[in-house]
């Protein structure tokens, strides 16, 4: 398939702007997990040194959140992958470029 | 008729080959059908295992297979009791059934990447995602039918009446009706939402993962025993944490006065 440099620039200019959004959605997602986890943990061990005879009750609760925070976290990574590995924009792109040609 | 199924060679081809879903196109839509059949296999062996297991259940020398049911019969009888705060006898059953068939299914994310696909090719499917629940159709899905249970049960335990009034009066007065539904719509309609789509993220990355690790080479012990170890502590917490939020919101679903 040939393509002219026009589209080989605007299908570079996709992937560019593709690998910025990844990695902000990555990298935002992965500091606001790391401190909720280290707050949730640190109030953890805080509470099981008070009252050492909670500790089993409390550590099934610090599970339980642990899976709330990483829900947006998650998702944010999903959405990530998704766009690095099977971008819809690209194949929108390179549909519209064999059109134009 | 092999020269449709030769394996893709390059990274990129790799990558989006194992991401591809076995899918069957009707003009009412695209099945899915590699998740539709793992995930009732799945579910038909341990039903009829543990239902075989309760009928042999003895107390005299209870052997492994029963003391293991007990024991996941146990564990969630306690979680039950402590987070539901009504009578039902539809609520342990679902959370045992939610969290033994969710963790089983992730659980398909644990063999090695290339095992499954290749035995459905030798059979004659292009692609297949062994982890049914790394496909959102299957999660969103259950967390749609935890929605209409949460719904039945409002109307059920309070009343249908009393269940139109809060819907209507909540947080505002009863004039401002049209803001009140909005705001039950919102927060009801986020929660089967944020549940469907946290264990189809967590499951979708880790076999993003997976497949990243397979890549490379004979490297992939290194990276690839850590990350299954991780793996595996993943898809207990998120079997837990789907079950215990079906306790929960059936809970606040069935008390709210």
């Amino acid at each position: 398939m040939e393509m002219s440099i026009q589209g080989v620039t605007l299908v570079a200019n996709l992937q560019s702007i593709t690998m910025i959004a990844v990695a902000i959605l990555i990298g935002v997602g992965a500091i606001g997990t790391a401190i909720g986890f280290a707050l949730l943990g640190g109030k953890f061990l805080e509470g099981s040194a008070r009252q050492p005879e909670m500790m089993g009750q409390l550590q099934v609760k610090m599970f339980i959140i642990a899976g709330l925070l990483d829900t947006v976290t998650m998702i944010g990574v999903g959405v990530a992958l998704f766009l690095l590995f099977a971008n819809p924009f690209m194949s929108q792109l390179l549909d519209l470029l064999k059109i134009v040609k | 008729m092999s020269e449709n199924l030769t394996p893709p060679l390059d990274a990129s081809s790799y990558i989006q080959h194992h991401l591809q879903h076995w899918e069957w196109k009707t003009s009412f839509g695209t099945y899915n059908v590699d998740t539709l059949l793992v995930s009732w296999v799945i579910g038909i062996t341990f039903l009829f295992l543990f239902r075989w297991v309760a009928k042999r259940a003895t107390v005299n020398t209870p052997g492994f297979l029963q003391n293991f049911v007990e024991m996941l019969y146990d564990f969630v009888q306690t979680q039950v009791k402590e987070t539901f705060h009504g009578r039902s006898r539809l609520i342990a059953p679902l959370a045992l059934t939610i969290f033994v068939w969710i963790f089983l299914m992730n659980f398909m994310d644990l063999i090695p990447v290339d095992v499954v696909p290749k035995l459905a090719e030798a059979l004659g499917a292009p692609h297949f995602k062994a982890v049914p629940t790394a496909d959102p159709n299957l999660t969103l899905g259950m967390s749609l039918s935890v929605f209409f249970l949460v719904i039945i049960y409002g109307i059920k335990i309070k009343g249908l009446k009393i269940y139109l009034k809060e819907l209507t009066c909540k947080p505002f007065g009863c004039w401002l009706f049209p803001v009140n539904v909005i705001f039950r719509l919102v927060e009801e309609l986020a929660r089967p939402l944020s549940l469907g789509l946290r264990l189809f993220g967590n499951l979708y990355a880790g076999e993003l993962i997976f497949i990243l690790i397979a890549l490379l080479g004979y490297g992939q012990w290194v990276l690839g025993v850590p990350w299954t170890i991780f793996h595996i502590l993943i898809i207990t917490i998120q079997a837990f944490i789907f079950m215990i939020l079906t306790i929960v919101y059936l809970s606040l679903a069935s008390e709210e006065h």
